[in-house]
């Protein structure tokens, strides 16, 4: 039995990056970056109920310049997933699958997360202080 | 030779061991959490520098402990269906896969379950 000439799975390290390729290991990266958001939520949450010195500890750790990084990340990802798992309902559809419909709505998924987290950003901390 | 039967085939014995349902409820959570989602953001915005007072007012006013309690379920369960994707996917030793399928399970209810708890405590005010 030859083998030889079966197609393979892509081998990332000589396969040529696409925007394919690329959008799909970001879904997959931000959704478990969003498991950590999702544990983040949740000490923010606990941490009220522990009381005044708890909560103010889980403030000034979540709006410290390395929390807001964590926190600028973490929204990324919560835009980024949304808009890329919106694309991932219309493909169950078997809409959009045309490799031309594919760079067009990845590419309209960046924009769209980017956008997003600036204006996410800069409402809460206008709004916020 | 094939001695299932189409059905037997059909109910739940692909790689899976579940048929399509892992795929459905991934979608459906996924489908919820859209509007859950947008509308926690647009809400958290304003609590980035509450105090611990007003931080407890606004878990518990209104809807929003409903609407708290159905992100933190919605978001939990979606979690640990993609982790479990995640893990099926790179982990290969079946004993390996199998422990860190359940502690993925396990860790996903004891934190979700401390997430809810902690919004029906300060809804009931402590």
């Amino acid at each position: 039995m030859t083998t030889r000439n079966r197609p393979v799975s892509p081998h990332l390290q000589v396969y040529r990056p696409q925007i394919t390729s690329i959008l799909s290991i970001t879904h997959r990266i931000t959704g478990v970056a969003l498991c950590g958001g999702a544990v983040l939520l949740t000490y923010w949450l606990m941490s009220a109920t522990y009381g005044a010195g708890a909560y103010a500890d889980a403030q000034a750790i979540l709006g410290s310049w390395f929390g807001r990084l964590v926190l600028f990340g973490v929204v990324f990802s919560l835009w980024f997933h949304l808009a890329n798992g919106i694309r991932h309902l219309v493909w169950d559809t078997g809409r959009g699958l045309e490799m031309e419909q594919l760079r067009m709505s990845g590419l309209a998924v960046v924009a769209i997360s980017v956008v997003l987290t600036l204006v996410t950003f800069y409402a809460a901390y206008s709004v916020g202080g | 030779m094939e001695f299932r039967s189409q059905l037997g085939r059909v109910r739940g014995l692909g790689s899976s061991h579940e048929g399509a349902h892992h795929f459905w409820v991934q979608r459906v959570t996924g489908v919820a959490l859209v509007p859950l989602v947008i509308w926690f953001v647009f809400a958290a915005m304003s609590m980035v520098d509450a105090d611990i007072e007003t931080f407890k007012t606004w878990v518990g006013a209104h809807y929003n402990p409903v609407l708290l309690i159905l992100l933190i379920f919605t978001m939990f369960h979606h979690a640990q269906l993609g982790l479990q994707v995640v893990i099926e996917d790179y982990v290969h030793g079946e004993a390996a896969k199998i422990t860190s399928l359940i502690l993925i399970k396990f860790a996903a209810v004891l934190i979700g379950g401390s997430a809810i708890f902690a919004v029906i405590r300060m809804t009931f005010g402590s």
